[in-house]
């Protein structure tokens, strides 16, 4: 990240993000950059504030205080066409489950203004091995097969920056092994690619830069090439505060 | 993507789901059609009095019709999230409201339409019987689904969501529903039509103002 902020405007900015719920602060002054094209992973214990950061970055709820700056513009004066560039996978599906998987990836192309929703949502049926079953009620999948559904439903419109909040929960090792795959293809696309996950292994090679969150607020940020994912799990446990498992 | 058609793809979405599932109508409608048969025999058939409450039972009944059918097709929305997910889609999010209006709109129709013939055995009340009364029904559904729809969209996020939707609702459904009940009391029993010019006034205005202060307001509601 410092190499890259010699050279452009961060993608994404935070600036003194402060992000209340009740009297729950959830993000405590939070500055970050992130930089298009790149991969960035955030770890972090339950309640540290990774999905809230999520959440911010990617417009789906608004800062009690601070900025959020997209390409230097406050995302206040962005447009909703901007939200074209987005594309969510979490644990939550966002899909339908009295509708087909081609039924939920047409409605969602033709939210996102594809000319030719139908086309793309059979190529990534196909990509996702799911295309004998297009025609079934979603409610008929397992929780692998939705998660995959789900990951064609982010990607139908192509987007330039992935946010993914705990993607692998409740996969099984086949859909565990295609998400995995995806986020490789998009990352060598050149998309940025915002993730949330405990996973370590996985976060860590699939990271250019690497986040730690605990109470609200980022305790570590640091680029991947310094560092071996040994020397990352030492930090992470000392980070927050417990003795790596030796 | 223009601002009709994220509604159009919204209601064409909705009325899909309910084709396959019925379960907003049969919810709705199993509710208001034993809320009017039971209420028909407390009175005398042909009785006075039963035509004169007949308007209120009408509208109390696709009232409480109502407040099942938008928990059924909000709680549709959020059960995988799919509210967070329309909200992330690069269109207007009031256009995305203004369709589950006009879905819920409609299944508040076929409730009605259901119900009015059930008015003309149980009650010997013709409810549509003069063409104005088309003008109220549409006038008042609307604003049943429009308070409806909002209302079931902020206490969906509540922990107590089933409680939380008729204590909100309810009380500011007041003046629409005595609206209603009285234009409608106007052409059941036969007064002069010009008396209901007022509460069908009163009924388009709450459509118009709650309309715009919505359009207004509902992403800075919904981003919270």
């Amino acid at each position: 990240m410092e190499n890259n902020s010699l050279q452009q405007t961060p993608l994404i900015s935070l600036k003194q993000a402060v992000k209340r719920y009740g009297y729950m602060q959830a993000l405590k002054k939070v500055d970050l950059d992130i930089y298009s094209g790149t991969s960035v992973t955030i770890f972090g214990p339950n309640g540290a504030g990774k999905s809230t950061l999520l959440k911010v970055l990617s417009m789906q709820c608004r800062l009690s205080s601070g900025e959020l700056l997209y390409n230097g513009t406050p995302y206040k004066k962005i447009s909703d066409d901007f939200r074209h560039k987005f594309g969510v996978i979490s644990h939550q599906l966002y899909l339908y489950s009295s509708l087909s998987a081609f039924e939920n990836l047409k409605f969602y192309g033709s939210l996102y203004g594809i000319s030719n929703p139908e086309k793309k949502g059979e190529e990534l049926l196909k990509q996702l091995d799911l295309y004998k079953r297009k025609d079934d009620l979603l409610r008929t999948f397992s929780r692998g097969m939705l998660q995959r559904v789900s990951i064609a439903r982010a990607l139908i419109h192509n987007p330039e920056i992935i946010f993914l909040d705990e993607p692998y929960t409740g996969l099984d090792s086949l859909a565990a092994q295609k998400l995995s795959t995806i986020i490789k293809q998009q990352i060598e696309e050149n998309k940025t690619v915002i993730m949330v996950t405990h996973d370590i292994e996985t976060g860590f090679f699939q990271a250019d830069n690497l986040l730690i969150m605990d109470k609200g607020k980022i305790v570590y940020n640091r680029q991947k090439s310094s560092i071996n994912i040994d020397d990352f799990r030492k930090e992470y446990m000392s980070v927050l505060g417990v003795e790596a498992a030796v | 993507m223009s601002y009709f058609k994220v509604i159009a793809a919204i209601v064409k979405k909705d009325i899909l789901m309910e084709v396959r599932t019925k379960q907003v109508i049969n919810a709705a409608l199993v509710f208001a059609v034993l809320f009017v048969v039971v209420f028909s025999f407390t009175m005398e058939i042909g009785s006075n009095m039963e035509q004169k409450l007949s308007g209120g039972i009408f509208w109390v009944s696709v009232a409480f019709a109502g407040i099942l059918s938008f928990n059924k097709t909000i709680g549709s929305e959020t059960d995988n999230g799919s509210f967070e997910a329309l909200m992330l889609a690069p269109v207007d999010k009031s256009a995305v409201f203004f369709g589950k209006v006009i879905s819920n709109m409609l299944f508040l129709f076929l409730v009605e339409v259901i119900l009015i013939p059930l008015f003309l055995v149980f009650y010997n009340v013709n409810i549509i019987g003069h063409p104005l009364m088309a003008v109220v029904i549409i006038l008042s559904t609307y604003a049943y689904s429009l308070i409806g729809t909002l209302f079931s969209i902020i206490s969906v996020r509540t922990s107590s969501k089933e409680i939380m939707m008729p204590v909100l609702f309810l009380p500011f459904m007041v003046p629409v529903i005595i609206a209603a009940v009285l234009a409608t009391n106007v052409f059941i029993l036969g007064g002069q039509i010009q008396f209901s010019y007022n509460w069908i006034k009163l009924t388009a205005v709450f459509d118009i103002i709650f309309t715009a202060i919505i359009y207004g307001i509902f992403s800075l509601i919904i981003e919270d």
